[in-house]
């Protein structure tokens, strides 16, 4: 047994109570702990990919319980990527949190780890009651930091995020139910081989049972029509909060995936119609309705919320469509729109504690470092839309391409293209009332910086209330280095993406990989 | 012994969906947790129904003779995971009241313009 499968769950199950328990008191040393054991994650999701890029699929059997009797942990390459983009995304909140939201609530390294912790034990179980488990850790750990910093609406929303998810429990719990009252097991790999001897009574009920754990998934990825948690969410969430909940919405599109493929919507499996009548049409609307949002969008956050929104449409749009082909080329967009819709949260972050009267609203308003931070949005929002050259335009770019075997191609086309366009307009307008209109105001009118009743401290000129930058900085240099990384070199990621997709096409690999690990015969 | 379970699934998720979509805190607390003791009792039947049955092989006993040890695990986990839930829920509940004066779960439009206008 590899030990390396449990490390990515073990390191910040170990890290989080000890944050929470023992350098509760000094934020300094909560700061070097966390940030050491977010960087070793970012070593381990490293030598994840590494193992895995040989194509072999390994397992960790938990207390040496042999599959399908006991958990077992699987890593496949889909896996670990994902584990990398969590451990990637991690190190760029840590960075940013270290400019001082962290020191706004209690414990919030510790409730981060508990949430990688969670991320990460979801991507690499084989179990469905385990992934349940997982869910519900990464939630817990989720409702934490929703509210982290405290304030009315926060709290609100909230309770309204736990509602929704409690809701979602439910569903998932009679989702499983219903599954191993048909199948007998929770095991994924012994499902995906049962899946195709249910006897014809039975197949209704796990069509049931099938359903409810995609809307489950569904409702985690914030598909439409079960997308109206997400932007009122993400909104009221702290930025680097929201930031890092964009790889929670991934965990939903990976259930996804993981189930599509291994067993439950398989080309020419019975359950295989549920993918593509209902996948596609609801990804296009979660599209359509996105897009609309960053431009119907009353403030930044929300703004934000949207266009990740509308990623989320397109990367089940291309994972919908069920070749290889798309889905390679959907993962490459969601390896970039996770990173840019985390940086796109903590940019705005920057503009709003700059602007203490119009905060997240549109309302031109001048602000110190306004050439810098405009800079940075300009750079921000070109990844976000995916205009060239960025590794946005290469992802939908190749997801057209992939989408052009289909019949459906023109109407997806015309989709993304239209919603492209759409996106552009709502940042657009963004980028000349907050940023330019906002800079011709301050030149007609010098003293109006600074004129706010709200805040207790006076200030007298705009240059008093200029505020660090090297941290923020630091955080969304490093992840605009890795997205220039998947732009600069789309050859060897694609590669493997590739290979990650044609592992995922053929489940069989996995059942035996998990069911007849080498060398049971010996034991 | 059919009728009696599933009635009481049917019961429970009813209310629990009725109180859920009630405006105030409290009755979505209440209704939440109406719906996990229904997904408790769901959980027991996706076992099969048996009476009289040990859980675990015994001998001198058929191989069919048993109750299926696995859901009441699943019950025992799902009561853990949702009396955490429910707890965390009830202190965002108040905590919440107390931000706002109010135990409507709603946001309404002005409160949206305060918070803006606070940060």
């Amino acid at each position: 047994m590899n030990h390396l499968l449990i490390l990515p769950i073990l390191l910040p199950a170990v890290i989080a109570p000890l944050l929470a328990m023992a350098v509760r008191n000094d934020i300094v040393l909560a700061r070097v702990f966390s940030s050491a054991a977010t960087f070793g994650l970012v070593i381990i999701g490293c030598m994840m990919v590494w193992t895995a890029s040989d194509g072999q699929i390994r397992i960790y059997e938990l207390g040496a319980w042999k599959a399908p009797y006991g958990i077992v942990l699987v890593l496949d390459r889909l896996s670990a990527i994902m584990v990398l983009l969590t451990a990637c995304l991690a190190t760029v909140v840590q960075l940013y949190s270290m400019a001082g939201w962290d020191t706004r609530g209690n414990h919030f390294y510790s409730l981060f780890h508990v949430l990688l912790m969670g991320v990460n034990g979801a991507f690499l179980t084989g179990d469905l009651f385990n992934l349940f488990v997982f869910f519900e850790l990464l939630l817990i750990a989720s409702y934490g930091l929703m509210v982290h910093g405290g304030g009315p609406t926060r709290f609100k929303a909230g309770l309204q995020y736990i509602s929704i998810n409690l809701v979602g429990s439910v569903i998932f719990l009679m989702g499983l139910g219903t599954i191993y009252s048909v199948t007998g097991t929770l095991n994924m790999a012994h499902f995906a081989e049962r899946i195709s001897q249910v006897p014809e009574s039975d197949q209704a009920l796990m069509a049931v049972g099938a359903s409810l754990l995609l809307v489950v998934f569904s409702l985690k990825a914030a598909l439409v029509p079960l997308h109206f948690w997400m932007p009122a969410t993400y909104s009221n969430a702290p930025p680097p909060v929201a930031a890092l909940f964009s790889i929670m919405s991934k965990v939903g599109v990976y259930a996804m995936i993981r189930f599509s493929d291994l067993s439950l919507l398989q080309q020419g499996g019975p359950f295989s119609a549920l993918g593509t009548q209902l996948l596609v049409p609801c990804a296009v609307l979660t599209l359509i309705i996105g897009s609309i949002g960053v431009l119907a969008a009353r403030s930044l956050s929300q703004q934000a919320s949207f266009v990740g929104l509308a990623s989320i449409g397109t990367i089940l749009i291309s994972f919908g469509m069920f070749t290889p082909e798309s889905q390679a080329a959907g993962l490459y967009y969601m390896l970039h729109s996770t990173l840019a819709v985390a940086t796109l949260f903590l940019l705005i972050d920057l503009v709003i504690v700059r602007r203490p009267g119009a905060g997240d609203g549109f309302d031109p308003q001048p602000f110190p470092q306004q050439g810098y931070l405009s800079a940075l949005f300009f750079v921000g929002a070109l990844f976000v839309i995916g205009l060239p050259p960025s590794s946005g335009f290469l992802g939908k770019l190749q997801i057209l391409h992939s989408l052009r075997s289909t019949s459906e191609w023109p109407m997806l086309w015309g989709t993304i293209l239209v919603a492209s366009f759409v996106t552009l307009l709502g940042f657009a307008q963004t980028g000349s009332l907050v940023f330019w209109k906002s800079s011709a105001a301050s030149k007609t009118d010098p003293h109006s910086p600074g004129e706010n009743p709200h805040n207790e401290l006076p200030v007298p000129d705009s240059s008093a209330k200029a505020l660090p930058l090297a941290m923020p900085s630091v955080a969304i240099g490093v992840a605009w280095s890795l997205l220039i990384l998947l732009m600069v070199f789309p050859g060897p990621v694609m590669s493997y993406l590739e290979a990650t997709t044609e592992q995922l096409f053929d489940p069989q690999r996995y059942i035996s990989a998990v069911l007849k690990p080498a060398g049971a015969s010996e034991l | 012994m059919e009728l009696l379970l599933a009635s009481a699934i049917g019961v429970f998720t009813a209310a629990g969906v009725y109180l859920v979509l009630r405006p105030r805190t409290f009755s979505v607390v209440m209704g939440l947790s109406f719906l996990t003791y229904a997904i408790n009792f769901f959980l027991v039947s996706a076992g099969r129904l048996a009476v009289n049955m040990p859980d675990i092989l015994a001998k001198g006993k058929e191989l069919g003779d048993y109750a299926d040890p696995v859901p009441p695990a699943l019950v025992l986990t799902s009561i853990v995971i949702s009396f955490g839930m429910t707890a965390i829920m009830v202190v965002m509940g108040v905590r919440g009241y107390f931000e706002n004066d109010s135990d409507h779960v709603n946001i309404t439009a002005t409160e949206e313009m305060i918070a803006r206008s606070r940060e």
